[in-house]
Order: C-alpha cells, then sequence, then structure tokens
C-alpha cells in the first residue's frame, strides 16, 4: 500500500502520535513503510533481546540453525567450548548466505558456496579460497586484513533453553530485561530440558505487531475464540490476570483454576455438561489435563519483547517467534515442545492438546486472520487511531483479564525505542 | 487391494470435502484411527507433532463440530485433486497406501490459490460391512508453512 503523502520524521510526526496517551495508536504505524523500516533498525536491531533458537535444537558442537532477528538473517551455532554463537548469515564477501538451509551440523566450520570463504563457529572469517592467487598471478592484495570482515556478531544469551540474540552493546543483561515478575513466569515453564515435538510455520496477512497485541489482549480471548464457550468448557470459577514488566514491554497473562476445580474428573463433568444446545465434545480426551507445575494456573501466555511468545494452555506448550517479513505481511514460526523426561502418556496427551493451537488451533484459528482483518480495514484510515482502553490508561499489572494493560505495555516500550 | 476400491475410497473422501459435506468426513475412519496433519520436514527429523492430530472417530468428528458450530474464518472451500494410489505394503486385511494430493483454497471473494500440495500416507481396511475405511491418514504437507489459518481437513 502506498500511503506516501505520511513522511515520518525522527519524533514519530507522521500526522503525528495523536496524544500523549497509550491508550491512543495510529493505524499507519502498520501501514508505513519507513516506519516499517525504523522498526528493523530500532526494535529489532536496537537494544532488545531476540528469540533465535532452542538450546534443544542445537545440543552438539557444530550444530547449527538458521534464523532471523527481524529481517536479519543470523547462524545460531554451539561452538567446541560448548558456547553458542549467533552472526550475521552474510559473506564478507560478496553478502551470500553462508549457511542456506534450515540447519545441520557443520564439524569446524562454514564455508560460503559463493567462493569457498569460510568461517569459523564464532564466525570470524578464517579462509580464503585462492588467497595467493595461482602461480603468484592474482588473489587478494597483500594488505588485505581478515580480521576486518566478517558478518555482524550478535551477543548471545539462554534463559531456560532459550536462546536470545542482539546486535546491541548496551541491552541489558536478560534477568533484568524481562523483569523479575515475567522472569519467575518464563522459568516457571522453561524449567527443565525440553524435547522439541514439532515445528510449522503460519504466513499471517498482516503487520507483525498486529499479531503481538493479539497475543498481550487478554480481553479478546474469550469473546472471539468461541471453542471454550460453545463446548461450554470456560467457568465463571475461574480467576486470572496479567503481569506487565515496568517497561511494559513484556507481559504474562494467566488463568488459575479454584482449588476444587483443579482435578480432571471435575473439569470434565462441569466442563462438557452443556447448558441450552447440545455441544459437547465427543472425545474430551482433548482436554485430558494434568497438573504439571503445581500452583493451578491452567494457562499461561507470556510475552518477550519485540516477538516471542511461549505459551503454556493445559499441557500445551510451544514457542511462538514473530517474524516480520513486510509492512503488511509476518511468519509466525510455531515449535511445540515437551519436557526430555515426559513419559509416554504425556506425550500423548501434549499430541491431543496441540489440536488447541497453531495454524489449526481450535483456540487459536481465529487469530491467524483477525489480523488480517484489521489491516483491510484500516485501510484509508492512517490518520485515524485505534481505541485502547479497557482498564483504563496505564500498563500497570492487573488482576483481572478485563483490560488492555499489557497492549498498553507494548505501546510503552514501542515508543520507547522508536524515539517516538 | 483392489486399486480400484482405493480410487473409490479417495474419491468419495475429496467430494465430502470439496462438497462441504463435512459431516460424513468421520465416517470414512475406523474407531480409533489415526488423522494427522503434518509436514514432510517433520516426519523426516522424527517428530511427531500434528497441527491437527485426532485418534479417534470423536476428535474427527469434533473437529467437524468446531468448523461448523464454534470456530470464526472467511469463509472459504477446497478442491482436492487426488493422485493415483499406490500400495506399498499390504498384509492381511490392512493395506498402507500413498497417494499425491493438490488442495486449492477458494475464498469468499473469489480468490483461487494453491494451499497444499502433499501425500496422503494412510493404513486401510474394510469395515465390518466391507467398505474400505481409513485406520490411519497422515497428511504430509510438502511445505512447512499455512497461509492465515486451515479450518477445513485437508
Amino acid at each position: 500500500m502506498d500511503i506516501g503523502h505520511h513522511e515520518p520524521t525522527a519524533d514519530g510526526q507522521h500526522g503525528g502520535w495523536p496524544e500523549d496517551s497509550l491508550a491512543r495508536v495510529p493505524y499507519w504505524v502498520y501501514q508505513d513503510a519507513d516506519n516499517y523500516a525504523r522498526e528493523l533498525q530500532r526494535l529489532f536491531e536496537g537494544a532488545t533481546w531476540n528469540f533465535v533458537g532452542l538450546e534443544a535444537d542445537i545440543p552438539d558442537k557444530g550444530d547449527y540453525r538458521t534464523n532471523h532477528v527481524g529481517s536479519l538473517p543470523v547462524i545460531v551455532v554451539r561452538d567446541a567450548d560448548g558456547a553458542i554463537n549467533c552472526f550475521e548469515n552474510r559473506c564478507a564477501h560478496r553478502g551470500a548466505l553462508i549457511a542456506f538451509d534450515d540447519g545441520g551440523n557443520v564439524q569446524n566450520q562454514f564455508k560460503c558456496i559463493y567462493h569457498a570463504w569460510s568461517y569459523d563457529l564464532c564466525g570470524n572469517l578464517r579462509g580464503i579460497a585462492f588467497e595467493h592467487g595461482i602461480n603468484g598471478i592474482g588473489g587478494m592484495p597483500k594488505d588485505f586484513r581478515r580480521e576486518r570482515f566478517g558478518p555482524r556478531k550478535l551477543r548471545t544469551t539462554t534463559l531456560g533453553g532459550l536462546i536470545f540474540a542482539t546486535l546491541s552493546s548496551d541491552t541489558p543483561p536478560i534477568e533484568e530485561y524481562l523483569g523479575a515478575e515475567v522472569l519467575g513466569r518464563l522459568k516457571r515453564v522453561m524449567n527443565r530440558p525440553i524435547k522439541v515435538m514439532g515445528r510449522f510455520v503460519q504466513a499471517l496477512p498482516n503487520n507483525w505487531k498486529l499479531y503481538v497485541e493479539n497475543v498481550k489482549d487478554t480481553y479478546h480471548a474469550s469473546l472471539l475464540h468461541l471453542f471454550f464457550g460453545t463446548f461450554r468448557i470456560t467457568r465463571l470459577t475461574q480467576g486470572g490476570g496479567v503481569l506487565v514488566s515496568p517497561d511494559g514491554g513484556h507481559h504474562a497473562s494467566y488463568t488459575i483454576d479454584k482449588a476444587e476445580d483443579a482435578q480432571t474428573t471435575a473439569y470434565r463433568d462441569q466442563g462438557i455438561r452443556t447448558e441450552k444446545q447440545d455441544y459437547k465434545l465427543a472425545d474430551p480426551r482433548l482436554l485430558d489435563t494434568v497438573e504439571e507445575f503445581g500452583d493451578r494456573i491452567q494457562l499461561q501466555i507470556l510475552s518477550v519483547f519485540p516477538a516471542l511468545i511461549v505459551q503454556q494452555i493445559y499441557n500445551c506448550l510451544a514457542v511462538r517467534q514473530v517474524v516480520p517479513t513486510g509492512v503488511d505481511s509476518m511468519e509466525l514460526r510455531w515449535t511445540y515442545f515437551g519436557y526430555a523426561d515426559d513419559p509416554p502418556e504425556m506425550t500423548k496427551r501434549r499430541l491431543r492438546q496441540q489440536n488447541l493451537v497453531g495454524p489449526a488451533g481450535f483456540v487459536s484459528m481465529e487469530d491467524g486472520c483477525v489480523g488480517g482483518f484489521v489491516q483491510r480495514g484500516i485501510a484509508a484510515a492512517g490518520e485515524q487511531v485505534s481505541v485502547i482502553e479497557m482498564g483504563g490508561h496505564g500498563a500497570e499489572s492487573q488482576a483481572t483479564r478485563a483490560t488492555e494493560a499489557s497492549v498498553r505495555g507494548f505501546w510503552k516500550a514501542y515508543r520507547h525505542h522508536m524515539g517516538y | 487391494m483392489d486399486a480400484v476400491r482405493l480410487v473409490e475410497l479417495n474419491a468419495a473422501y475429496a467430494r465430502i470435502i470439496d462438497n462441504e459435506r463435512y459431516e460424513e468426513w468421520p465416517g470414512l475412519f475406523h474407531d480409533p484411527c489415526l488423522y494427522k496433519v503434518t509436514t514432510a520436514e517433520n516426519l523426516a527429523t522424527g517428530l511427531e507433532s500434528g497441527i491437527i492430530y485426532a485418534d479417534s472417530r470423536g476428535m474427527l468428528e469434533d473437529r467437524i463440530s468446531a468448523l461448523r458450530q464454534a470456530n470464526i474464518y472467511e469463509r472459504q472451500r477446497y478442491r482436492h485433486i487426488v493422485g493415483l494410489p499406490v500400495v506399498t505394503t499390504h498384509s492381511q486385511d490392512v493395506a498402507e497406501v500413498e497417494t499425491s494430493f493438490l488442495v486449492v483454497r477458494i475464498m469468499r471473494d473469489g480468490k483461487m490459490e494453491l494451499f497444499a500440495t502433499g501425500c496422503y500416507r494412510d493404513k486401510v481396511k474394510p469395515d465390518a460391512n466391507g467398505a474400505l475405511r481409513f485406520v490411519e491418514r497422515i497428511v504430509v504437507c510438502d511445505g512447512g508453512r499455512f497461509d492465515t489459518l486451515v479450518a477445513i481437513p485437508l
């Protein structure tokens, strides 16, 4: 879409941010190509921790996966010391991808296929084919300094098996970045070694922020997603709330069950009973849930700014990485996982509950299309604003889910990083 | 196993879905059964998950109830083009069969697009009345990328 008459400026005055409120967001942020370019630079390549993979994916020396930090292609690799390195997937010579598969094992080095320049597992340029020419003719100049050339290196950190990377030297340690509350909720799920159960990619026809907002939007869940309601599974006894990190960027929302409802049989008896219609699950094993965290939290959706979601929905666990692919398109990369010590019956339970999420998920399917509905709905409304006022104007934690506090938190962090 | 009967089973399967007679779809399976939608890469790397995973006819029925009653998505339907079945092994009553498929998704606004290609990996055997039914249908999609959402079974 061409909306070139909006010229963004450094202070975001576009038509501008309409008022100094977290409860109003102008629609051009989902449409403007210059703003998108600024996001890639200031958010993804800025002082943020970006999810780039799972430790479980690269257990051994030379194991690697390729991924993206915004639009930046990266390689994530385990080196001989067991450390994890991340560097730009771009040959220093002509810019070709150094690794062009999703992953694998490279032993000691990466070699660009174009002209066979090679890199060690830290991303240092090590070898140049025919560096000295042939029979003294050709080759690189004698004063060429290899160490001055190489793909950009990212700092990495790990937390509970998740690997994060940042291009900025200013990004604080991950624990400080997340804040104590969200950190605690993340450790709750990532509490021991995991095993990957499946990977799927969902291509969404909307700006990446519309998906991230959707994840943080606790208000929509029971209104858009009718699966639980239709099958009379949602209960009034459920409590819950939302935790928002001090900077606004990260959140954890949760649903907690009363003690008397926590057992599987109570869940089934109450959940499947119908009131008006005869809709009910023909096979209630879909929701045959066991308590595995000891805190009666049935559902926890957690986001790490800018683009990672870690979910626990009953016994269904997944990480979702948001990868922007254009102003009005994105990829959602799902990795379903369980724990390495899961007994077979738990694996089966997770496989069944995975029906709830993903591109065909009973409760997440709608999230695949609703962002596109917004993107299409606002086509001519670049100067109009979104109203994000449920639960007030602030971005603090709240003991209810009928709030948009964590969506406002996103915009708080967004405006900070973008300089708006 | 008679290839003509397998062709008829596949044709009936495609016709039920493409004509939006989804309620008839679970009847093409035994109970218990396994219906799973996954990707070639997950299969190759030994990852078990599916985006749809149903191991009983009841779970297939729940899929249909949900798409009829609960899930929200833009109006759409499929057109299946199904290849010829190849019987890979045949023991007692059960045949293992592979059949390639191509699914075009037709959207509300008339847009038609290639939505999925892949291979059905099936285990097929006759039911009590002698009609061929799926013990297992693993839908192995060639690509690992699904556009927007998958509401209707492949």
